[in-house]
């Protein structure tokens, strides 16, 4: 058997890596903020968002909850909660989009 | 997740890397500064899996993963097929690996692609041990690290060898750069990662991406410990060109090498035993008088 194996790219996007949070999620406090993007440059998992002041953002369906962010912050204006979890990937989604063979 | 994130990045979410991983940190970096005209090839090893779960890509270029050994070959393989074609001016060749793919297994290919000249850069994701299938000991890992196959206990204080320098090594083919960089400074991976892409010929370059796992540190300190390898001298940033030390980051007070062991599970047997952590202490002594560091 023989079949080309390729995927899309950027298709890893559907996997909601956000339910791998164990103990810990970041919260920022949005108040000294210096938009000097740190945060956003060393998260392992690309994402948080944001390019103003105060204005950042952590998608949590994909935050695995490393506390990285919070120890590179130089204003200590983000820190580490208790984690809320996230729902499971649901395999329909999982399903949908495969790239496989195409 | 987005829109704009995943327009913005060429490594994107939703990959399998473990929390916290430095690898995987680092790959984005290089990445986005490398930017959309890029072609990557990729050793086997914890980032192809964590990257490219099939039918899965992390990755928002074109990107071929083909064995262990061979990414080298293989960037040379695509370099050699776009200059024919009169289209390698505007496109970057990157072949990276993980310590093993660099070090040890994919070594002869790694100076093939060095010796022919050809115009790639290669990167090593060094985090010292084969991570991938189960922390075994590679020729990367530093002296006197408890791995897998290298376990500390009554008879052995971890690994017993020194680490191979394979900054030297690439340098002593005489390319144009050879460096080492570190997550410890998260912007100087994006620096020289575009340094190198401005020169056209072999390129190397080799960062140090603590592996929380592996190690045994917990996945917030990845940076912080990469912190302790540099400030200790036991991780010296440096960067040759053509065959010459050109520049090393320097360290004013150096930390004993101390602080940085007890920082991680792989070499906390040491803190116990004098004459182990002094050996260790003689590998930083010797970085810090070799490449000037102080
Ligand atoms: C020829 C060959 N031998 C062994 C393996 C098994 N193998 C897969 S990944 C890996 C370890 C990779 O280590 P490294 O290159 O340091 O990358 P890391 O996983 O640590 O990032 C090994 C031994 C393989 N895939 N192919
Ligand atoms: S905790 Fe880790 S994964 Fe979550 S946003 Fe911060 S750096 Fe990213
Ligand atoms: S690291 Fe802190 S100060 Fe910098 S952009 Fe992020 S939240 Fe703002
Ligand atoms: S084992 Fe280490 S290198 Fe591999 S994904 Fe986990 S943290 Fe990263
Ligand atoms: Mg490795």
């Amino acid at each position: 058997m023989f079949s080309i194996l390729a995927a899309k790219p950027k298709s890893s996007a559907r996997n909601k890596t956000g339910s791998w949070r164990s103990t810990k999620m970041p919260r920022l406090l949005k108040k000294e903020c210096i938009n000097c993007g740190l945060c956003k440059f060393v998260c392992p998992e690309g994402c948080i968002s944001g390019s103003e002041k105060n204005q950042y953002s952590v998608d949590s369906e994909y935050c695995k909850g490393c506390g990285l962010c919070a120890y590179i912050c130089p204003k200590k204006d983000i820190e580490m909660i208790e984690n809320k979890p996230e729902k499971s990937n649901s395999s329909e989604e999982a399903e949908k989009d495969k790239g496989v063979g195409k | 997740m987005n829109k704009q994130h995943l327009e913005e990045n060429y490594y994107v979410c939703g990959h399998t890397a473990c929390a916290g991983c430095g690898q995987s940190m680092a790959v984005r970096i290089v990445m986005n500064a490398a930017g959309k005209n890029t072609i990557v090839t990729n050793a086997t090893g914890c980032l192809e899996v964590f990257s490219t779960k099939a039918p899965e890509s992390a990755f928002g270029v074109p990107w071929i993963h083909s064995l262990f050994e061979n990414a080298a070959a293989l960037a040379s393989g695509v370099e050699t097929a776009l200059a024919y074609q009169g289209k390698k001016e505007n496109i970057n060749v990157i072949a990276q690996a993980g310590d093993g793919g660099t070090a040890d297994i994919g070594l002869q290919a790694l100076s093939g692609m060095l010796e022919r000249g050809h115009d790639a850069l290669f990167v090593c994701y060094d985090n010292e041990a084969y991570m991938n299938t189960g922390i075994q000991r590679s020729g990367s890992t530093p002296f006197n690290a408890s791995t897998t196959t290298s376990p500390s206990g009554k008879i052995s204080a971890g690994n017993p060898r020194p680490k191979k320098p394979m900054v030297e090594i690439c340098a002593a083919h005489h390319i144009p750069y050879s460096a080492t960089s570190s997550v410890a400074n998260p912007k100087d991976i994006e620096i020289k990662v575009k340094k190198a892409l401005k020169i056209k010929g072999p390129k190397y370059l080799q960062i140090h991406v603590p592996c929380p796992l592996g190690w045994r540190i917990d996945s917030s300190k990845t940076i912080e410990v990469a912190k302790l390898a540099v400030s200790t001298g036991l991780y010296p940033l440096v960067e040759y060109e053509y065959g010459k030390l050109a520049k090393s980051r320097k360290i004013s007070s150096p930390k004993p090498v101390s602080e940085y062991l007890k920082a991680q599970g792989r070499f906390r047997h040491l803190l116990k035993n004098e004459e182990a952590l002094a050996g260790v202490q003689k590998v930083a002594d010797k970085n810090i008088e070799y490449y000037g560091l102080k």
